[in-house]
């Protein structure tokens, strides 16, 4: 046998009836689910907008520590993210967080026990749709605002 | 009584008395992390939305603008928490998601390892940062 350096495999190996061994099938993973579902789709965009937010949160590293370095380098950060990548990257990042956020109660409120059944997970999903548009028009709105002002 | 106990918890278990009695799972940390993972979720719920209506608000202000509010102490305070707390929500959530789906295990664990050593460096950087504001 070839040596495994994954211990994770021996709960990989099942056996048949028969008692010839069998590779067991993989738990959810993106190709067996039908990702236009509420269930997957919410589930895995949970997933993807934590991940990019990690990354994100680079950015607001960078935003604190060039406002402790002085003007020149706030300067630098705010050419950046007034230039058209640097918006689009904030309204992206926008978007991103208040999906997470939002999808993140509904996470919570599920952990507390409520609105598993599939008729409330698909009128939560659209309620965290809906809001997390919302939610980010509201953003930048106020942001357009304070900025015009 | 015993007609009291749950047919469930009759059944054959396969876990030692001691792994049960201890109910601490093959990771050994129990529930840990998922309850961290609450924890830290229900702490930066408010905290998110602040700050993100607190950028919005100061959308284009100068530095000027922007270092002394990042200064004032009740905001400070706020944004060090939010660092802390945000960092190791990241870091336990990148984790799971590593777990997932890097293999081998060897390099599942580096991985892990290196996310938390940029968590902690990200996390001190900006906390000092905010630090340097306020005193
Ligand atoms: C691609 C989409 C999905 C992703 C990325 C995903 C990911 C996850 C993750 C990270 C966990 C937490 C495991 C933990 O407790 O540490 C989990 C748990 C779980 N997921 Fe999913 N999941 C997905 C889709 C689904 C779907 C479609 C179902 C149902 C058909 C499902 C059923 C479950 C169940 C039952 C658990 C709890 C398992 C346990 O308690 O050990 N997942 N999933
Ligand atoms: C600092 C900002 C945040 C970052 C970088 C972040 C990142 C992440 C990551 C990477 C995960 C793992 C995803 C997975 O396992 O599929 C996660 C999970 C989670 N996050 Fe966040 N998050 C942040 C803020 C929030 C907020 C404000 C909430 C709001 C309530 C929240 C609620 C949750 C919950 C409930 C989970 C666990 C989901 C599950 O059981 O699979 N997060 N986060």
């Amino acid at each position: 046998m070839a040596h495994n350096p994954d211990a994770r495999e021996a709960l990989m190996i099942g056996t048949r009836t028969d008692g010839s061994t069998v590779r067991r099938p993989l738990s959810p993973h993106l190709q067996v689910y039908d990702m236009l579902q509420m269930s997957s789709l919410t589930s895995i965009m949970h997933r993807i907008t934590g991940s990019i937010w990690s990354v994100g949160m680079i950015f607001f590293v960078w935003w604190l520590s060039a406002a402790a370095a002085g003007p020149e380098a706030y300067a630098t950060v705010q050419w950046f993210f007034g230039g058209f990548i640097g918006l689009i990257m904030l309204f992206g990042l926008s978007a991103v967080v208040w999906y997470h956020t939002l999808n993140g109660v509904r996470h919570l409120v599920w952990d507390a026990g409520y609105g598993y059944d599939i008729p409330t997970t698909y009128r939560t999903g659209w309620a965290t749709a809906i809001a997390t548009a919302v939610m980010t028009v509201v953003t930048w709105i106020v942001a357009i605002i304070a900025w015009a002002s | 009584m015993s007609e009291h106990i749950p047919a469930v918890n009759r059944q054959t278990s396969m876990q030692s008395g001691l792994g049960r009695v201890r109910g601490s799972g093959s990771a050994r940390n129990g529930t840990h992390h998922w309850w961290m993972q609450r924890v830290t979720s229900i702490a930066l719920l408010p905290l998110t939305i602040w700050l993100v209506f607190s950028l919005a608000v100061h959308a284009g202000d100068p530095w000027e603008v922007m270092a002394e509010w990042i200064g004032r102490p009740f905001n400070a305070v706020l944004l060090i928490v939010l660092i802390g707390i945000g960092f190791h929500h990241t870091e336990a959530g990148l984790q799971v998601v590593i777990e997932d789906y890097i293999r081998p295990e060897r390099r599942a664990m580096v991985a892990g390892l290196v996310i938390k050593a940029i968590c902690l460096v990200l996390g001190l950087l900006s906390a000092l940062a905010v630090v340097r504001l306020a005193v």
